[in-house]
């Protein structure tokens, strides 16, 4: 018989329970396809708004009751080792969901712009007069619904996988439906879709780089499984380079995602062109599930072997944060700014990442977690700015706006300020956080990099507080929607958790603290 | 002929062999053939009939469609031999089944959401 055929195969054993909350983000998913299929025009947007929260809530109960049951602490492999439930994964899988709730609330608004920020029929060609025709009439298509579950299920796995294999089907599974968000936007059509082909082609190039590394650490360690390679990084007697060369290609993939820099040329376009609620997806969701791989891969897989790779993965994190915060100066365009912001945000979070001690991994989820809420309602923001052709991005546009409308402006300067780290916001204590650790890890350079460059990065968004405040606002100046009570929620959740993270943080970093310690 | 990359010697001379024919051909048929070249036989060769358009022609998306749900099931079918052959061992039985029930309706379900919205229909 073929030595295969008689290999001894046996079934992986899968605990139901500990995967529950990511099983019931893609069946959700499923039953949300099947809703667009089979249900009536009217009833889809209603039914599909229900699907979405109903599915992120009770994936969430079942996290917590999954924290609460101790699977935080007697971490749980299965599925034949290719899941890990522990802490982090915990963590980060609630991380996303909680996050991914607000982001949904911005997604499913329909009053701000009439009929919603999506186009209604993606396929009709940009410019016709069939388009125009679908700006006026139709409301938005509403498979945004059943892809943002395919992306956040894929992301929850994402952020779990416990080797290599599962964790690039998960990178797949989060990156498709995002790919194709990007393209649904209801106005300036063309910059959406040419933003949506740029990602889908540099992503394919990541993925295709994380895919050459998975091979290169298999002829490494001999197997995909992040417990092997790093038993295989100590004991194996094969040459280091080999490991190196799938560890830089592994990076290049992640790091792709989290935009960093050098990896990061495709975020401004995307974040600028993506419809604005799945840009506030992507700049929460995606940096909580891209940083979770990077947390589980380097603390898991290659912990031993930090003293070789740290530097240079320390001389990423100093270019994000410097280039992220330079480039963010010149910007004209808030969206731009705000890409450019979450570029070196992104640096802020590897700082903390590279401390390489327990506190590293527990000020990295906490920062996740507080530049998430106020990103997010920072961009709902955005979509409230408008004139007659849609948002209103362009910096110059805000000018006055502190005169027009005192409350939006009141409180976009405080995300602004959480941003710059001032005192008493979530910037300052997540900060606060990841620099602290990384200076317990003896990263003393990085920390100084930090901090020089969250001083220049506070000038571009203090310059928008000074425009929206000290300038005359233009006669033809962007009028300020009125927010639907689903955004008023999303920007209240925000604001909210922006200034009680920073009245007090402990609330969420004990969590965290007891969650940061990863299953080998 | 030896050592680790004499296993890749036969591919060389099969390569260096492969372009000597080549080369032979073409060059005996350019010595043998006339050349009378007229502005019909310069053309570019399409089945017989004459070429029109430029080559950023719109291609049907139709045929991208179809083309696509046949790599959908083509998958499937992949997935189905090796575990055709698992799956009538002790242990694995009724698990194995009710996962790959899961598997298929997964697919299954795809293709309801192409058929109504009308994917599958010509015209």
């Amino acid at each position: 018989m073929n030595p295969v055929l008689a290999a001894d195969i046996t079934l992986p054993h899968i605990n139901y329970g500990a995967i529950a909350p990511i099983l019931i983000l893609l069946g959700m998913a499923c039953v949300g396809v099947l809703a667009e299929a089979f249900l009536p025009r009217t009833l889809r947007y209603p039914v599909q708004v229900l699907v979405s929260l109903v599915a992120q809530v009770a994936g969430l109960a079942t996290i917590i009751g999954l924290a609460l049951s101790n699977y935080a602490k007697k971490p749980t492999l299965t599925a034949g080792d290719a899941l890990a439930v522990d802490g982090p994964g915990l963590f980060l899988q609630g991380a996303v969901l909680v996050l991914g709730i607000v982001a949904t609330l911005l997604i499913a608004e329909r009053s701000v712009e009439r009929g919603g920020a999506f186009v209604a029929q993606a396929a009709v060609t940009a410019g016709s007069e069939a388009d125009a025709e679908q700006a006026r009439r139709q409301p938005s298509q509403t498979e945004i619904f059943p892809l943002s579950l395919f992306a956040l299920g894929g992301m929850m796995l994402f952020v779990s996988a416990n080797d290599l294999l599962t964790m690039f089907v998960a990178l797949e599974v989060f990156s498709l439906p995002l790919y194709l968000m990007c393209a649904l936007a209801r106005r300036r059509r063309l910059l959406s879709q040419e933003a949506a082909v740029k990602y889908f082609l540099l992503g394919a190039f990541s993925s295709a780089f994380f895919v050459y590394g998975i091979a290169m650490l298999y002829g490494f360690a001999g197997s995909v499984k992040f417990h092997d390679i790093a038993v295989a990084a100590i004991s194996s007697g094969k040459s280091d380079l080999l490991m190196f060369i799938g560890l830089a290609m592994l990076a290049i993939g992640l790091l792709f995602k989290a935009a960093a820099v050098p990896f990061h040329v495709w975020t401004p376009d995307v974040y600028q062109g993506a419809p604005t609620p799945v840009t506030a997806l992507m700049a929460s969701c995606t940096k909580v599930a891209a940083f979770g791989g990077i947390l589980r891969i380097f603390y898991v897989a290659f912990l031993d072997s930090r003293w070789d790779w740290r530097p240079v993965i320390g001389v990423i994190a100093v270019l994000t944060m410097v280039i992220g915060a330079i480039l963010a100066v010149t910007q004209t365009d808030i969206k731009r700014l705000l890409a450019y912001s979450s570029i070196a945000n992104a640096g802020y979070v590897l700082t903390g990442v590279l401390a390489m001690q327990k506190d590293g991994i527990s000020s990295s989820l906490f920062y996740l977690v507080t530049y998430g809420f106020t990103v997010l309602a920072a961009f709902g923001l955005v979509t409230l700015v408008r004139d007659q052709d849609g948002e209103a991005t362009h910096l110059s546009r805000w000018a006055g706006l502190g005169r027009k409308a005192p409350v939006l402006a009141g409180v976009f300067t405080f995300l602004m300020l959480s941003f710059a780290g001032i005192p008493l916001t979530s910037g300052f204590t997540g900060k606060f956080a990841v620099f602290s650790a990384a200076l317990g890890g003896g990263q003393t350079t990085l920390v100084i990099f930090g901090v020089l460059s969250s001083v220049l990065l506070a000038f571009p968004y203090l310059r928008v507080v000074v425009l929206m405040y000290l300038q005359e606002p233009a006669a033809d100046a962007p009028t300020v929607a009125v927010p639907g009570a689903l955004t008023s929620a999303a920007l209240a959740i925000g604001a909210i958790v922006t200034l009680l993270l920073g009245v007090w943080p402990s609330v969420l970093l004990d969590v965290a603290n007891s969650a940061a310690q990863f299953v080998g | 002929m030896s050592g680790y990359l004499g296993s890749y010697a036969t591919l060389g001379i099969l390569l260096v062999v492969g372009v000597v024919l080549f080369g032979a051909a073409f060059a005996g048929n350019r010595l043998l053939r006339p050349h009378r070249p007229d502005p019909g036989k310069l053309t570019t060769y399409e089945s017989g009939v004459d070429p029109v358009g430029g080559d950023w022609a719109q291609a049907e998306i139709r045929y991208y469609v179809f083309a696509y749900l046949y790599v959908l099931f083509a998958v499937e079918s992949v997935f189905l031999f090796p575990w055709a052959l698992v799956f009538a061992r002790p242990g694995f039985g009724t698990t194995t089944l009710v996962e790959m029930a899961v598997f298929v309706a997964v697919l299954l379900l795809g293709l309801l959401y192409a058929w109504r919205k009308g994917v599958l229909r010509w015209t």
